[in-house]
């Protein structure tokens, strides 16, 4: 209960090729969530964005793609990391427009949006950690 | 004591030009290398006539067997123009670049042909016998160190597998650029819709390189059809991030500064929550959510008179 997935599938986010394998997956581990097409496309766009932001800020990283369980419900949890520079303020870096490169400067904000957990850890020269979880609305 | 000898062309005609070996001087003894070199010009006739007959160029050269002699003849001009300048281990050594569209075109009538990588080892291991046994024989005769000679040709052997392997590697890389490029551009048609009306359906994800050749076709169909209207039609896009949302922003824009219209049309419903979700305005180009209304909107836009 409350969780206990198995092995998580780990990915690495190196090259834009990398993207799409994380995009496959994430829409893999939503198809076995019993996620609706709109959760599935949520789900699926939040973790392009997170994993463009471990590539392009990060300097690449992996992700952890793990499917989990709570009463009645399945759900998705991905895990992005990277070992880059890090956010040195992470509710700026929330703010949509904010923007370091020639972005839109919506992707993290956008991508909180986008899913129903939401979880940044970054500390400056240490990486960033960004963990989402989403649920499939229909029952187990 | 044989120092000027193997300085000396053996044989006459054309090898003569190809006789300088590394040092004249005698400073050096008789070492591998250069025996191999020697052997390589002194019985470059032999070598040929024995290579012509392996499978390597008998398999390719069906023509006749001239064809094959002289392909023989221009690889042994190359291996020992490899050697007399003494670097055997070097794969971009002048002589091994003046052979190497040869490889390729015997390396791709082999593959065509469906060899395998281990017969492609074993028919390189023919013209390997016959290599040693020809140094090996020129040693005892020249008085040479046969197992250092045999070790360079070994050397100078396991060089050119290295090239031609290189050749292979290449040309996939060309094959697969080319193919690429090839489905870049069968992936973005630009279909004329009507007179003045263009559209690009776009499928699957829709990357930077993607999404620039979709522009520049785009934007010279524009041109060429005097278009009016240009509809970007999404409903193959499986998902819309603020990436993607930026080429289609871009796209769009060069459209407006062509003197067209853009319209996004197959925007599905979980896209336009997505895009919704992100935050992005899409304000600046006007959407429909079907490539039929978008043309609607078009055929009323540009004038046409309304069909049934």
């Amino acid at each position: 209960m409350g969780g206990a997935p198995g092995a998580p599938t780990v990915l690495p986010i190196r090259s834009d090729g990398d993207l799409i394998r994380v995009r496959r997956a994430a829409r893999e581990a939503a198809v076995r969530a019993g996620m609706s097409l709109a959760e599935q496309t949520r789900m699926i766009t939040a973790s392009s964005e997170l994993a463009r932001n471990a590539l392009v800020h990060g300097g690449g990283g992996r992700v952890e793609i793990s499917d989990v369980t709570r009463p009645g419900r399945r759900g998705v949890r991905m895990v992005f990391l990277d070992e880059g520079p890090g956010i040195p303020d992470v509710a700026r870096a929330l703010t949509d427009g904010f923007s370091t490169g020639t972005g839109l400067g919506l992707g993290l904000g956008g991508a909180r949006r986008l899913v129903e957990e939401f979880r940044v850890d970054s500390r400056p020269g240490r990486g960033t950690t960004v963990t989402i979880v989403s649920w499939s609305r229909s029952p187990t | 004591m044989n120092d000027g000898a193997w300085n000396t062309p053996v044989s006459p005609g054309d090898d003569s030009r190809r006789a300088a070996a590394p040092n004249g001087s005698g400073a050096r003894p008789h070492d591998g290398t250069a025996l191999v070199a020697e052997a390589l010009r002194s019985r470059r006739e032999q070598l040929a006539q024995r290579w012509a007959d392996a499978t390597p160029f008998r398999a390719v050269y069906v023509a006749g067997r001239d064809a094959a002699v002289g392909a023989a003849h221009r690889l042994v001009d190359a291996l020992a123009e490899v050697a007399g300048s003494g670097h055997c281990a070097d794969p971009s050594a002048p002589g091994f670049e003046r052979v190497r569209p040869q490889l390729a075109e015997m390396l791709a009538e082999r593959g065509a042909a469906g060899a395998t990588a281990a017969q492609l080892g074993a028919e390189v291991a023919e013209l390997r016998h016959a290599l040693l046994a020809l140094v090996r024989d020129h040693a005892s005769h020249e008085g040479g160190d046969a197992g250092d000679a045999v070790v360079a040709a070994m050397e100078l052997v396991g060089t050119l597998r290295l090239v031609a392997m290189e050749t292979v590697l290449d040309r996939d890389a060309g094959i697969i650029a080319r193919q690429r490029q090839e489905i870049l551009d069968t992936a973005t048609p630009v279909l004329r819709l009507w007179d003045g009306v263009l559209a690009v359906p776009l499928i699957g994800t829709l990357d930077s390189a993607r999404s620039q050749v979709m522009t520049e076709a785009l934007l010279e169909g524009i041109v060429e059809q005097r278009a009016e209207v240009a509809i970007l039609d999404i409903t193959g896009v499986p998902m819309v991030d603020t990436v993607v949302a930026q080429h289609l922003m871009r796209t769009a824009t060069a459209v407006r500064l062509m003197g067209a219209t853009c319209v996004l049309s197959g925007i599905r419903p979980q896209i336009a929550q997505t895009i919704a979700a992100l935050g992005i305005d899409l304000g600046g180009i006007r959407t429909r959510s079907t490539l039929a209304d978008a043309l609607a909107w078009a055929l009323r836009h540009i004038g046409a008179p309304a069909g049934g």
